[in-house]
């Protein structure tokens, strides 16, 4: 019996320092000779992990080592890219970055300790989960010109849920609001979970968030959704018109997901791990995982690095005015 | 009715084939093991396993990783019996009672009913899910944050009738419970609070690394420093199995507890946390001498337990019937669907009845193997308190050590469970008890939360409380509550005034 036990602790501890990541070094010429590690800055089980989890699979497959997942939360995704930004640039370390973590984390974080556009070495775009302005299913606006008005008419008396400071659904609802001229009052929770379940209460009014998260509520019928943030409309939601289609011109935005690794990546195994990326996403069946949950895959002349680093230049330049003038808006 | 039967008989089709039966011993399994381990809990091992899953088809995949997580509740009760370490925020309570069993040397016993318990529960709550699942889903809706807040409230309370000594000190550790839970970043700003600009307090502390520095690292402590008691766990090791006495002792409570925490479970918002908090206060308010409760009194520990299992199968249904993942486990469940395709919502259970009524019925199938894995190795579990205990604290150290670092990946909270193992150490020498202090700890970061939602969605009207009913109604309770809770107390410091005057 005690043998029994010591073997399974042993086996246990084998599995655990396995899973940490602590095996030897490697060099540059044979990468990837180890398990490679993939931040994930938010919680195992949300959009951001689910990507991740999803390319990690394939790309493990066609690097011959193990991706594996570690997710390290905090302080709206920034704890987990700050620590991985520090790590190693060998191309073990890397991470899943996002709409957050990288276009609106500067303006909302002020002793963030690495630069967007700077602290990282980018491999590519991994897929994007657009944007849906959802509304508790008795809003009686008809269709999204009339929601405006509502919310515009309603001032504060209207209710947006958002799930917490540099959340998704707080950074597209505040340009959401920014964009329409809206002032409602802005009701927080920890979490899409809790925020979804008080719209279908019906005890807030409405809240914009990623399509991965309401599809379901709204097929289902629990809840309304007015329009779909992207330039076409998603094969999941075939009845939701685009923003554009809905009269709102100047609304689209998606929670897209990117690859990135610390500053200063030997160029080889950066070109190994884009390499990896891109046979993921032309995968059929990655591609079709990815599509199913209603994200979109991006094609290959906007995936590679010189594409990710414009766009991530491009989101900071879009949120950081908006998010400023929020901030200095509420006391 | 014939329905329920047709979708169970679905369901145990499922369930029943070689490969989902193999695969719910196998999740049944491992969370017996990560259970016991202390520290280690169903959240790092479900991120682990999820990649293996992958090849699996999507009901097996979730069967097991469901199995993993009602296996855990089974698993944390043996620590938090054996070495007072309460691996999850429901199995606090069981330390209380649980642990003193074991003390007298009646672990078997303890361990036993905490196993018959936990089976009863499940099964009571299984059957629940299965015929009353869809209906029971519009409970949670009716729970807005003025009503959440008044059931915090309410468990705040059931704190104030746990204490064992005295009240004040009871309130004293409460309050230092809620202090501790507004450390981090305030939800509504997004500015840091009292964190003394520390990094690794931005996210404010978590519960386990508390729980286990003030129960776990605590406990070592003591014995190390009183080498009488360490023996008195060793020295007899009594009935390995609870006997008919103790199976009629334990009957009510278990009924009791099991209605208690399915009701509480379903509630999105983690309110299956109360489950085992409330169940043990109303033990003690039934119990025909309440001081045996903290002595090892065996409704102390059947009522909790299983109103943790109950509580832990129906918050299933928010999962199942809304798609609402209602604590972190759950969540991770939904990230776990997902992975397979599968997006849970309203839509779940009419497009995939497969997977709804086969999750369903593995979750009996899988009870009853938790409790023939869990009574056999009641003897296992039990011979090894004859470790020395110089060879078992290492040990455990270790193993918390080991589970803390995997949960977050930072060292800083392996520090602090050894910072807040010494405070332990000193409560515990003053005569404070820490269960209130983390029942307030829990209670707290919630309790801030909806507070201020609700005042957000009154637009600053505290009147909100009292005029929806709910909320008015758990308000009344937790008062009646206080006031027979004090009555006591009051009158016993009048008698102690008037007789020192």
């Amino acid at each position: 019996m005690k043998d029994a036990t010591t073997r399974t602790v042993r086996s246990l501890c084998l599995a655990l320092t396995a899973t940490l990541g602590l095996a030897g070094h490697a060099r540059a010429d044979a990468f990837p000779q180890r398990p490679i590690t993939m931040v994930v800055p938010f919680a195992a089980g949300g959009p951001t992990d689910v990507i991740a989890r999803i390319v990690a699979e394939h790309m493990s497959r066609s690097l011959g080592q193990q991706v594996v997942i570690e997710n390290v939360t905090g302080a709206g995704g920034t704890t987990g890219i700050t620590r991985a930004s520090q790590a190693a640039p060998d191309g073990y370390t890397v991470m899943m970055g996002h709409m957050g973590t990288h276009g609106a984390a500067p303006a909302l974080f002020k002793g963030l300790r690495y630069d967007p556009a700077k602290s990282f070495d980018p491999i590519g775009l991994a897929a994007g989960t657009p944007i849906v302005i959802v509304a508790r299913k008795d809003f009686a606006a008809p269709d999204l010109k009339a929601f405006i008005a509502a919310v515009k008419s309603g001032g504060t008396s209207i209710n947006q849920a958002h799930a917490g400071v540099g959340s998704v659904s707080h950074s597209t609802g505040i340009l959401f609001d920014a964009k329409t001229g809206a002032k409602p009052t802005l009701v927080v929770y920890r979490g899409t979970g809790p925020a979804l379940n008080d719209l279908m209460a019906g005890q807030v009014d409405f809240m914009t968030d990623q399509i991965v998260n309401v599809a379901p509520q709204i097929t289902g019928g629990t809840i309304k959704a007015y329009a779909i943030a992207t330039p076409e409309r998603s094969t999941v939601l075939p009845d939701v018109p685009t923003t554009k289609e809905a009269g709102l011109d100047d609304y689209e935005v998606s929670a897209w997901n990117a690859v990135f690794a610390p500053k200063g990546l030997p160029k080889e195994v950066g070109a190994k791990l884009e390499a990896a990326l891109g046979k993921a996403l032309e995968d059929e069946t990655t591609r079709k995982r990815i599509l199913d949950l209603g994200g979109t895959v991006p094609g290959s002349g906007e995936r590679g690095p010189a594409a990710l680093q414009r766009l991530v230049e491009s989101e900071v330049a879009r949120w950081t005015p908006v998010l400023r003038a929020a901030a200095d808006g509420t006391p | 009715m014939s329905d329920l039967f047709a979708n169970l008989g679905l369901g145990f089709a499922v369930a029943l084939s070689l490969q989902n039966l193999a695969l719910c011993f196998m999740g049944c399994l491992v969370g017996t093991l990560i259970g016991v381990l202390p520290g280690v809990g169903p959240i790092a091992t479900i991120a682990m396993l999820l990649p293996i899953t992958f090849g699996l088809d999507p009901v097996g995949a979730l069967i097991m990783l469901a199995g993993i997580y009602y296996g855990a509740q089974y698993g944390g009760s043996t620590t938090a019996i054996l070495v007072n370490i309460p691996g999850e925020a429901t199995s606090v309570v069981t330390t209380l009672d649980g642990h003193q069993m074991a003390r007298q040397g009646r672990a078997g016993i303890a361990l036993g009913i905490a196993a018959i318990g936990s089976f009863f529960a499940g099964t009571v709550a299984t059957l629940l899910i299965a015929a009353l699942g869809a209906p029971l889903t519009r409970l949670a809706l009716v729970f807005g944050p003025a009503e959440y807040f008044a059931l915090m409230v309410m468990g705040l309370v059931f704190a104030v009738v746990l204490a064992r000594g005295s009240i004040l000190k009871a309130v004293a550790m409460i309050l230092i419970g809620i202090l501790l839970a507004s450390i981090g970043t305030d939800l509504e700003t997004g500015q840091d609070r009292m964190t003394f600009g520390f990094a690794f307090l931005t996210d404010g502390i978590d519960f386990s690394v508390l729980a286990m520095g003030l129960f776990g690292v605590a406990e070592i402590l003591r014995n190390l420093d009183q080498s009488e008691t360490r023996d008195v766990v060793r020295q007899r090791i009594g009935r390995l199995l609870p006997g008919l006495t103790d199976l009629r002792q334990a009957a009510g409570p278990v009924l009791r507890g099991t209605a208690i925490g399915s009701i509480l479970g379903i509630l999105p918002g983690n309110g299956a946390v109360l489950g085992p908090f409330a169940a043990y206060s109303v033990e003690k308010r039934l119990a025909r001498d309440p001081r045996r409760f903290g002595q090892g009194a065996i409704e102390g520990v059947a009522g909790p337990e299983s109103a943790n299992n109950a509580g832990a199968q129906t918050s299933f249904i928010p999962l199942l019937t809304l798609g609402i993942p209602p604590n972190a486990v759950m969540a991770l469940m939904v990230g776990a669907m997902t992975i397979h395709g599968i997006v849970p919502g309203p839509g779940v259970m009419t497009k995939n009845p497969n997977l709804f009524w086969g999750m369903i019925a593995s979750m009996w199938l899988g009870n009853l193997m938790l409790l023939v894995i869990n009574l056999p190795l009641v003897g296992i579990w039990v011979s090894l308190l004859k470790v020395p205990y110089r060879l078992m604290f290492p040990a455990i150290l270790m193993f918390c050590a080991i589970g803390i670092y995997s949960i977050n990946a930072t060292p800083t909270d392996v520090m602090l469970i050894g910072a807040f193992g010494l405070c332990g150490y000193l409560l515990i020498k003053f005569g404070f008890e820490p269960a209130p202090l983390l029942l307030g700890f829990v209670l707290g970061r919630l309790m801030e939360e909806y507070l201020r939602r609700a005042l957000t969605l009154s637009r600053g009207d505290p009147m909100v409380f009292l005029e929806r009913p709910v909320s008015a109604v758990l308000f009344a309770v937790s008062a009646v509550l206080l006031v027979a809770a004090l009555m006591p107390a009051l009158r016993r410091s009048r008698d102690e005034v008037f007789t020192e005057a």
